[in-house]
């Protein structure tokens, strides 16, 4: 598979499904990737078989503030900064990138670092969606060592960070991102190909893309295999800002078919509950998307306003974050929610 | 005694009106926009002037699409030289990146991503490289220059030093994006570069308005009209012509306020083919949070919330019943069923009902009746459910009804208290003009701890300063609008500052 300069509207439009709610604006990134493949042509789409046992693969991701990316958005030295870093300390050159987190500007993104450097981008991420922080990813779940960081920022400084676990790095790399003015690109885990089997989450780019081809809620909730949880009007979006993150709750009135029900969703920069009458429908690190009802399109959680008819779809996380270890990493106590995990669509 | 007079150049219609020193309309005039803006203004103002004494005509307010036109036509805008602040850092999505291609090739002379700009905590990205700024601007072809810095409407010296430059080795004029737009590089760049291209309008729309004043015999002080329902004074209006877009929406919200006394209420102006709907929030009005996007360019550029729908007096209905989105338009004298034609109309509907007193007469719907009456009713239903999107949830304010549709509305809509019909509404976007305040706004970061407060006042007295710069008297210049947005994912906290100054304009006599 390659990605065109006309792939990337769909991809974009799939990878902000994907986010839930946040990741980050996919415009930017998309603006970036269309750059880049008119400046150094097409990206090649590999897969982990693609690769010999002992090739690297670099995955990388945006680390910042969302006001501060849309303000000052990335240069085009910071991939190059992390990949010389990683071949100083590997003895060779990765064979490809891969975006850390498909869902947001992180899944989009990549396809303009991968153009830049001139290697494939691999068709795989770490978390199958968005998630906040630097450690939810498959290859901590997986208990790869978190044993090293490669942070560029946009005027150059590199900091290498040897954590001594995944949550000492999302610590270290928050302080390092803060110094370097709220953005920096990041390395997480680089991998061999043989070490990354099994804890990737693999074909989340082709995911992205398909997704993204569709314009009707149908044709997209058959896509995603998701539930619809409700139709109808949002008529209360309550925000405050905690410890850096947004977080505040959305009411959802059913209309039409689903006149006289409501949803709540609970919002931390993502979607992570849906209840409805006391009940929990779905929740993290089961996806639950905002759609507008007419387009098909994913609304982020900072857009969500009153009166806009919308439509919430929920599905299944990849297994990998249903395991004991994922849902400890990434499920509901995670996000400081009291409840526990019942996979989306299994009943009461 | 003085008068005002108030011009509103929209897309179909040029009104013309006069206000005395009491606010009182003793003039108003309705005449078609002409292809060049000019004449049809020229043909408004001199109805109005045959109605009163011109001598006593102390303002001018107009409020015109000449800028809009431009961008949309991709006609008479300058070549621009656009300069960005902030490498190495942005680089991977370089200026007019966004931008149709004929849009750009109309205006770019050339783009460029300089050292400077800031980081969102104040500390420099790079030092600005003057010599780089020269060497970019040696023998460019170009008739202007936008500078837009990275984090400038926190910073803002090194725009300034770029724009003093400019001026005293080129003699170009320059265009800052700290002056024009908030956080968000790219939207703010976008309406930087715009105004810089739209100088040579701007230059032509005032010196057109101060030679019509001439050749009447008016000595009175002409103002432009902008996009939040407040004036400028025309050499600030050469400086950011941009401000000027959006001005109708604003005009039309801002004396839908004024010629029905409320200050807090949902407006909807109806046209022929189309049902504007706005909020007025303490006589201003409701600014979009979205980006608004003019000839296909993104731009953060602040503007009145509008929701539009396609329901009008010249709606078509259909079998089914249906309602528009198709229009006859300006046709419907000829073509609607009241007035003799074969097309069953949203008019023709509310004539039916009974909605409008002066017009139908004889008129018997025969077997459209159902039909029409049928469709009345998706009408309402369109209208209660836009109402309901502007209200947010919050009902008890009145609506009021302004634009030559008015009369299609119903006489009670659920979510608000009561329907208005003010007397002049037709001309309400002239209203709006003659009016308006003049204002100045500041929009920044603060980091939310230590001298918030003493922060907050500085910006105030910013804000007030600029009101006063475009021309408010500075004894009655009051803070209308400030808040607050705490910012995510910042480990210092810190708040997005929303600043907005407006006052009567500076007496003249």
């Amino acid at each position: 598979m390659e990605l065109n300069e006309s792939d990337i509207p769909a991809l974009a439009r799939g990878c902000a499904v994907l986010g839930t709610g946040g990741g980050g604006d996919v415009r930017v990134g998309a603006l970036a990737a269309t750059r880049a493949i008119r400046e150094h042509g097409p990206v090649r789409v590999v897969r982990i078989q693609d690769l010999a046992d002992d090739e690297l693969i670099v995955p990388l991701s945006g680390i910042g503030a969302p006001t501060v990316s849309h303000e000052m958005p990335h240069g085009e030295a910071e991939a190059h900064r992390i990949v010389e870093e990683v071949e100083k300390i590997f003895g060779r050159r990765p064979a490809a990138i891969m975006s850390s987190e498909i869902g947001g500007s992180n899944g989009v993104a990549p396809v303009a670092w991968a153009a830049q450097l001139g290697l494939p981008l691999l068709d795989a991420d770490a978390m199958g969606r968005a998630f906040p922080e630097v450690q939810m990813v498959s290859m901590y779940v997986k208990g790869l060592p978190a044993d090293l960081v490669i942070m560029a920022d946009v005027v150059g400084n590199v900091t290498t960070i040897r954590p001594v676990d995944g949550l000492w790095s999302e610590r270290i790399a928050r302080a390092v991102c803060v110094a370097a003015g709220s953005s920096a690109l990041m390395a997480d885990y680089v991998l061999t190909a043989a070490r990354a089997r099994g804890a990737v989450i693999e074909g989340t780019i082709g995911r992205a893309l398909r997704i993204g081809r569709h314009q009707v809620l149908e044709a997209l909730q058959e896509e995603l295999g998701a539930i619809r949880l409700i139709t109808g009007k949002l008529t209360d979006i309550e925000r405050r800002t905690e410890g850096g993150f947004v977080r505040g709750s959305a009411t959802i009135e059913g209309t039409g078919a689903d006149r006289g029900r409501g949803l709540l969703l609970e919002l931390q920069n993502e979607n992570l509950v849906a209840i409805e009458d006391g009940e929990v429908r779905a929740m993290v690190p089961d996806l639950i998307a905002v759609v507008d009802t007419e387009t098909a399109a994913a609304i982020q959680t900072e857009a969500l306003r009153y009166g806009q008819r919308v439509t919430v779809l929920a599905w299944a996380c990849d297994p990998i974050w249903r395991t004991a270890r994922g849902l400890e990493v990434a499920g509901p106590r995670a996000f400081g929610y009291d409840l526990e995990y019942r996979p989306v669509g299994a009943g009461a | 005694m003085s008068l005002r007079i108030g011009l509103d150049v929209g897309g179909t219609n040029t009104d013309a009106v006069v206000l005395d020193h009491e606010d009182r309309l003793v003039a108003k005039a309705k005449r078609p926009t002409t292809p060049d803006v000019t004449v049809g203004l020229l043909a408004a103002l001199d109805a109005v002037l045959g109605a009163v004494e011109p001598a006593a005509v102390t303002r001018i307010m107009l409020g015109t699409t000449h800028a809009t036109n431009a961008i949309l036509e991709r006609r008479g805008l300058g070549r621009v030289a656009v300069i960005r602040l902030g490498a190495p850092a942005t680089t991977s999505v370089p200026p007019l990146s966004d931008w149709p291609d004929d849009l750009r090739a109309t205006v770019s002379a050339g783009e460029a991503v300089l050292p400077g700009g800031h980081f969102v905590d104040g500390y420099p990205i790079s030092a600005l490289d003057l010599g780089a700024v020269r060497r970019f601007l040696d023998g460019r072809d170009a008739g202007a220059v936008a500078v837009t810095g990275v984090f400038s409407p926190a910073s803002a010296e090194q725009e300034q030093a770029v724009a003093e430059l400019v001026t005293r080795e080129y003699g170009l004029p320059v265009s800052l994006s700290h002056e024009l737009g908030s956080l968000g590089l790219l939207e703010r760049e976008n309406a930087t570069v715009l105004n810089a291209a739209l100088y040579g309008v701007a230059e032509r729309v005032t010196g057109a308005l101060t030679s019509a004043l001439e050749s009447r015999g008016l000595s009175a002080l002409p103002y432009l009209a902008q996009n939040d329902g407040t004036l400028m004074t025309l050499e600030q209006a050469r400086r950011l012509p941009v401000s000027t877009i959006g001005s109708g929406p604003a005009n039309s919200l801002r004396g839908a306020a004024f010629l029905s006394g409320a200050q807090d209420a949902i407006v909807a102006d109806v046209g022929g083919t189309s049902t504007d709907l706005g909020v007025l929030v303490g006589g201003f009005p409701r600014e979009s949070t979205a980006a608004t996007e003019i000839g296909g360019v993104l731009t953060n550029f602040r503007m009145p919330d509008i929701l539009a729908i396609a329901l009008g007096g010249g709606s078509i209905v259909g079998p089914g019943p249906s309602v528009g989105p198709e229009s006859v338009g300006y046709r419907i004298a000829e073509l609607a069923l009241a007035f003799g034609g074969g097309v069953p109309t949203l008019t023709d509907a509310g004539i039916l009902a009974g909605r409008a007193q002066e017009l139908g007469g004889a008129w018997k719907a025969g077997e459209f009746e159902l039909l029409l009456s049928e469709a009345l009713k998706i009408s309402d239903a369109m209208v209660e459910d836009a109402v309901d999107r502007m209200t947010l949830g919050r009902t008890g304010r009145p609506l009021v009804a302004v634009g030559g549709g008015a009369f299609l509305l119903p006489a009670s809509i659920p979510g608000v208290s009561d329907v208005l019909r003010p007397r002049h509404a037709e001309v309400a976007n002239a209203v709006g003009a003659a009016i308006a305040l003049a204002s100045g706004r500041v929009d920044t970061i603060l980091p939310a701890g230590q001298n918030r407060a003493e922060r907050i006042e500085a910006a105030k007295t910013e804000a007030a300063a600029r009101a006063v710069q475009a021309g408010a008297d500075p004894g009655g210049v009051e803070i209308v609008d400030l808040y607050e947005i705490p910012l995510s994912y910042l480990s210092e906290p810190a708040v997005r500052l929303h600043v907005k100054a407006a006052g009567p304009l500076k007496p003249n006599r």
